[in-house]
């Protein structure tokens, strides 16, 4: 199985774990991933804040990159997946914009023909790996560990190709194959508070404080995500939430890491070491923590 | 004045329709252009034509100027075909001298631009020009209609207008899937807005059908095929097993008491699944045959043959026999009223609103049978846990006026929400909030229920609720159900826990209404209700003709509708049948039989079952009385063996040489 | 106390053609069907906080009451979730007409006073305009010499955090082909036939 990667700029900064672990696991399901050259940031939601058009064209710049490649394309921080996948099917039925997004991409000497598939990496482990091979990659099962499993919004949302928008169960699945006890976590899609946290802390600080706070009392020994940002906004300002919210703890690791650590990867090489909130104590707490 | 009789002399008449037409038509332009086609006598443009001096109009032109060819250039044929043709007879001419142009829906209607849709107007009123020259003079044929009348579904709207027809004195055959009549209305607790009990007033006419010397009553039993025509439809219809004798059961219900099963196992459906029943049962106390009925997909005896049959045993009139086979029933009748109901909306499918998930969120037919003193918990209104609740949300257009689900308004919702609101209020004291994004309160007496409901003070909410959680925030919060909504009217978004939410599903089509509508060669919208011949003026007739139809399977519709749509389709029909015959249009096929090869191509294709291959002729030969003129076989036919009344070639060709040939 | 105002509105203060400039733009095209029945503001987190709930900024928008619809925080507080455009029953995407407006009110410079989040939108643009990627360091120490200094030292903790767990730096990453992607962007923004 090979596919184009679009790293995007937080998994090279902070969400660097979340690429660490994905290497990681996709390495040991025997998944290629082939980093597409000199690609840009896809925009995320400030840049469509700003301009429309520039903003199609921006993200299209990688699809157009990726296209000669000929494989699926995978993006893993649900910002970046969900304005490529935007993108396409933008440029697909609204004929102006197409055309304002080949001009734009004819200037750079560039052209995408719309044949380019995004994937997330969620949709890759159960529908192209599987739940069978993931399972049988297993070597210490997460048993025991409650996992609040913690979609967030722009992966399902608004065109979840491959589950359920407000009530996704396919993360749930994976991380139940990997032996985790996951529990019913009813604010699953619910907004992590979005870039919210640093511009308007007030307002982000306590939608995180929401989200860990449900996790505690469902009884989660730790939060799963699936997008760097929801990571970040969760097990970063936790401190801020002690203090002017709440005392609550739950650390938030990358679904990924929790799948590596069923592989039997170490903590480290998964990047769990870059936790803020540290998840050692948690893990170690059903006998899964791992040296170094 | 003499006139040589085969040269045509044709009026021309454009309609205005009030500015529906001349709002972009310049209808003037157009009977001017049309004076200067060949052949065309006279040309008018008038406000109305469908009215008396428009229809006069028409007929003193044909003495005054020796008319014999009409072209009216105005609505739909489907509203004025019928008008104008006798008009045209009146005037002394075979009303197929005729033809109309439907300048309205085909033209004014659909385009923006004056003078193109002026100039379009003009090239299809050549073309009824060039066409009607070719017409022939037609008969109508006539063909004695069948009395009886088949009525398919027992609900309110079947029972009623079984009635209607059997107390006029005609036979009726009444056709019911499920094991009793009554349908939906048998399940409800109390009617709005009057709060009459729905069983007081439906269980009488419910007995009155099974009494009726002119009803035959069939239940558990389905229509399977339809053929004939107007005044002659053949009917098959498949009696279901029951593995009970209809004719010898009293409903003692001993049997049930007998079953090998000490509790019920199976989700009552009568009681949309509050309930468990035996394998043996009988729906509801007034059932009506009183006759209980063997589910065979739960009873261990019809699936394994291996029980002890204590029923059997039971029974001291041997009325249970599981040898029972299905029976096929062939009937003829001469009208046919469609009442097959609707389907109430499958909660799960909105996730958000936790049906299934949640214990205590229930559909409103389920808090029907919950607030009913003989449903499942005798009118107690308890939670899963066995308390009172002390807060309910009723939420309403659950599966409505959504674009995702359906997408329109259900109709009665609303009102029974604000029943329902008050009977749970009546019964727990509760605090009941109605979630609602408009209230629609029409009919008689409604908005003064809804007054009332105020007055009694139920909490009205305006807002659509967008998820209900058991995630909490505040201690009151903890433990309950979490109402999140926007209170439109104050302008901010609200929590508000309650124990129980009630969710007000939307109607829609039976699942099978598309099966059902092939089987009767009906036709339906988009939306799957059957549809009206005409949304005003035929709301109970059906494109086919003979066929009526009443009650929810044409829409969304409350009780005093769908009774008053239920007696206008028994009169519909009686009016048929009563009549004794019937005029067919002429506009059917024929073989030409000298260029008939006989290769059965055109049998096996008529969707009407109207032509048949006679063996020693070996030609086919169509039945004109079957033939609806649909024109399959004309155009099927290779040998070009098949002529169509009122569509010959010539006709065909001239109309398509007028809207092509600028003259 | 507060000053006392009259809230009445005179259809000279409405844009006639505000609704339709938005329902233009590709993904608002549903504007028109809100029949505002407030799930879009019930399904959202962040409507406890706003001044106008999502369905009214949509009635505000349709009716043509572009000031009022430019000037609120509610299109700055969005934080395309899409919780509301997926949930809404009409199948209007008003995630795009909160991008929509908040587009218009960048360009027409009527944004609040003291909101650093379209601050942070800006440059965020300019910085991928410059450079091609984002680099979260950059862009915090941007934002806060645009709106406050002071609130950096707030966020000292939080620093060291990513830099001690390396997950932040202050080398700002780029790519290669920034001038061909100026091009790019320069040329989409255009309005046709300007580009060149």
């Amino acid at each position: 199985m090979r596919y184009a990667y679009y790293p995007g700029c937080s998994l090279k900064g902070t969400g660097k774990a979340y690429e660490e672990s994905l290497l990681s696991v996709f390495r040991t399901l025997g998944v290629e991933l082939h980093e597409i050259e000199d690609w840009n940031c896809c925009g995320a939601t400030s840049y469509s804040s700003v301009h429309n058009s520039a903003a199609f064209a921006l993200a299209a710049r990688n699809l157009a990159l990726a296209e000669p490649l000929r494989m699926d394309l995978v993006a893993p921080c649900a910002a970046c997946y969900l304005v490529l996948e935007k993108t396409k099917r933008y440029i697909r039925n609204h004929p102006h914009l197409d055309e304002r997004v080949r001009r734009g991409l004819q200037a750079a000497g560039l052209r995408y023909e719309g044949n380019v598939r995004v994937r997330h990496p969620l949709d890759v482990l159960v529908n192209d790996v599987g739940l069978d091979a993931v399972r049988a990659k297993v070597k210490r099962p997460l048993d025991g560990l409650a996992v609040a499993p913690y979609y967030g919004c722009q992966v399902v949302r608004p065109y979840s190709t491959f589950d359920h928008q407000t009530y996704p169960v396919l993360m749930d699945r994976l991380l139940e194959a990997a032996g985790a006890k996951v529990v019913r976590y009813p604010l699953k899609t619910k907004c992590c508070g979005g870039s919210l946290t640093g511009t308007q802390p007030d307002v982000g600080v306590r939608l995180a404080w929401f989200l860990i706070r449900e996790a505690k009392k469902r009884g989660a020994d730790v939060i799963a995500t699936l997008c760097p940002l929801c990571h970040f906004n969760l097990d970063s300002y936790q401190d801020k939430i002690a203090r002017t919210c709440e005392k609550v703890s739950v650390p938030t690791v990358y679904f990924t890491q929790l799948l590596g650590l069923a592989f039997g990867h170490s903590e480290k090489s998964l990047g769990l070491h870059r936790n803020i909130v540290s998840a050692h104590a948690a893990l170690a707490s059903r006998s899964l923590a791992t040296a170094g | 004045m003499e006139h040589r009789a085969d040269e045509p002399r044709i009026g021309v008449y454009v309609c205005h329709c009030g500015s529906n037409i001349a709002g972009k038509v310049r209808v003037a332009a157009v009977a001017e252009a049309a004076a200067l086609l060949p052949g065309v006598v006279v040309s008018r443009d008038s406000k109305y034509m469908c009215s008396d001096p428009g229809q006069e109009m028409i007929q003193q032109d044909i003495r005054e100027h020796a008319l014999n060819r009409i072209v009216v250039a105005s609505c739909s044929p489907l509203l004025h075909e019928e008008t104008f043709r006798k008009a045209t007879e009146r005037g002394g001419l075979n009303p197929y001298f005729f033809q109309m142009v439907n300048l309205r829906e085909h033209d004014s209607w659909v385009h923006e631009d004056a003078d193109a849709a002026t100039e379009k107007a003009v090239d299809l009123v050549r073309a009824a020009v060039r066409r009607v020259r070719f017409h022939r003079a037609l008969e109508k044929t006539e063909v004695p209609v069948h009395p009886d009348v088949l009525v398919v579904g027992g609900g309110i709207a079947g029972i009623h207008a079984a009635l209607t027809l059997a107390d006029a004195g005609k036979r009726v055959y009444l056709v019911e899937r499920e094991p009793t009549i009554g349908g939906h209305m048998a399940r409800f607790d109390k009617t709005f807005p009057t709060l009459d009990c729905a069983a007081c007033i439906l269980t009488p006419k419910m007995s009155s059908v099974k009494a009726h010397p002119n009803i035959t009553l069939w239940t558990y039993s389905d229509v399977t095929s339809v053929s004939g025509y107007v005044g002659n439809f053949k009917v098959v219809v498949r009696r279901r097993p029951r593995y009970v004798r209809e004719d010898l059961c009293v409903g003692c219900l001993e049997c049930i008491d007998a079953c090998v099963y000490k509790e019920g196992r199976v989700p009552d459906e009568f009681n949309a699944g509050l309930g468990k029943r035996k394998p043996i049962y009988i729906p509801f106390p007034q059932a009506t045959p009183q006759v209980v009925v063997v589910d065979p997909a739960s009873c261990i005896r019809v699936k394994t043959g291996k029980c002890k049959s204590t029923c059997v045993e039971a029974c001291d009139r041997d009325a249970i026999v599981f040898d029972q086979k299905e029976e096929i029933r062939e009937i003829e009748v001469g009208a046919i009223v469609v009442a097959t109901g609707f389907e109430t909306f499958d909660a799960a499918r909105i996730p958000q609103y936790g049906l299934g998930v949640y214990d205590d969120v229930y559909t409103s037919l389920q808090v029907e049978r919950m607030v009913n003193s003989s449903g499942p918990t005798l009118g107690e209104v308890r939670l899963k846990n066995g308390s009172t609740p002390r807060s309910i949300g009723i939420i309403h257009c659950v599966g409505s006026r959504d674009q995702k689900t359906n997408r329109w308004c259900s109709r009665v919702c609303c009102m029974y929400s604000l029943k329902l609101a008050h009977l749970l209020k009546e019964h727990t004291g509760a605090q009941v909030y109605n979630f609602y994004i408009d209230i629609r309160a029409a009919g008689k007496g409604y908005e003064e229920f809804f007054d009332r409901l105020r007055e009694e003070g139920v909490n009205f909410i305006r807002g659509r609720v967008a998820e209900i959680t058991d995630w909490t925030m505040t201690p009151e919060e903890e433990g309950r159900l979490v109402i999140r909504v926007e209170d439109t009217l104050a302008g901010f978004v609200r929590r508000i826990p309650v124990d129980m939410v009630v969710l007000a599903v939307g109607l829609e089509p039976a699942h099978d209404a598309q099966e059902v509508r092939r089987v009767l060669n009906i036709g339906c919208s988009n939306e799957g209700f059957f549809m009206e011949r005409h949304p005003k003026l035929a709301p109970v007739e059906t494109f086919t003709e003979g066929i009526f139809l009443a009650g929810c399977c044409q829409g969304p519709k409350d009780i005093p509708d769908t009774v008053a749509q239920a007696g206008a389709a028994a009169a519909a029909a009686l009016a048929l049948v009563d009549a004794g015959r019937v005029e067919l249009e002429p506009n059917t096929a024929c073989v030409v039989d000298e260029a008939c090869s006989g290769c059965k191509t055109c049998v096996a294709l008529c969707p009407y079952t109207a032509i048949s291959h006679d063996r020693e002729r070996g030609k086919a030969a169509v039945n004109g009385a079957l033939c609806k003129g649909c024109g399959t076989c004309v155009a099927a036919c290779p040998s070009g063996a098949i002529r169509q009344n009122l569509f010959e070639d010539d006709q065909i060709f001239g109309e398509i040489e007028g809207v092509l040939v600028h003259a | 106390m507060k000053p006392v105002r009259q809230t009445i509105k005179y259809e000279a203060e409405r844009d006639p053609n505000f609704a339709r400039e938005i329902a233009a733009i590709p993904g608002c095209e549903n504007l028109p069907s809100c029949f505002q029945c407030g799930t879009c503001s019930a399904a959202c987190l962040v409507s406890t906080f706003m001044d106008y709930t999502p369905r009214r900024v949509i009635a505000l928008t349709r009716s043509g009451f572009k000031d009022e619809a430019l000037r609120c925080q509610t299109i700055w507080l969005c934080t395309s979730c899409y919780a509301c455009t997926v949930e809404c029953p009409k199948e209007i995407q008003i995630t795009n007409i909160m991008y929509a407006l908040k587009q218009r009110a960048i360009r027409e410079k009527v944004y609040p006073k003291g909101f650093s989040i379209p601050v942070l939108a800006q440059e965020f643009y300019k910085l991928v305009l410059k450079r091609g990627r984002s680099t979260e360091s950059w862009l915090v120490i941007r934002l806060f010499w645009r709106t406050n200094i002071l609130k950096i030292l707030g966020m000292a903790r939080l620093g060291l955090n990513l830099l001690r767990t390396g997950r932040m730096s202050f080398r700002a990453d780029s790519i290669r082909q920034t001038r061909e992607l100026q091009r790019l962007l320069e040329a989409a923004e255009a309005e046709k036939g300007m580009a060149k």
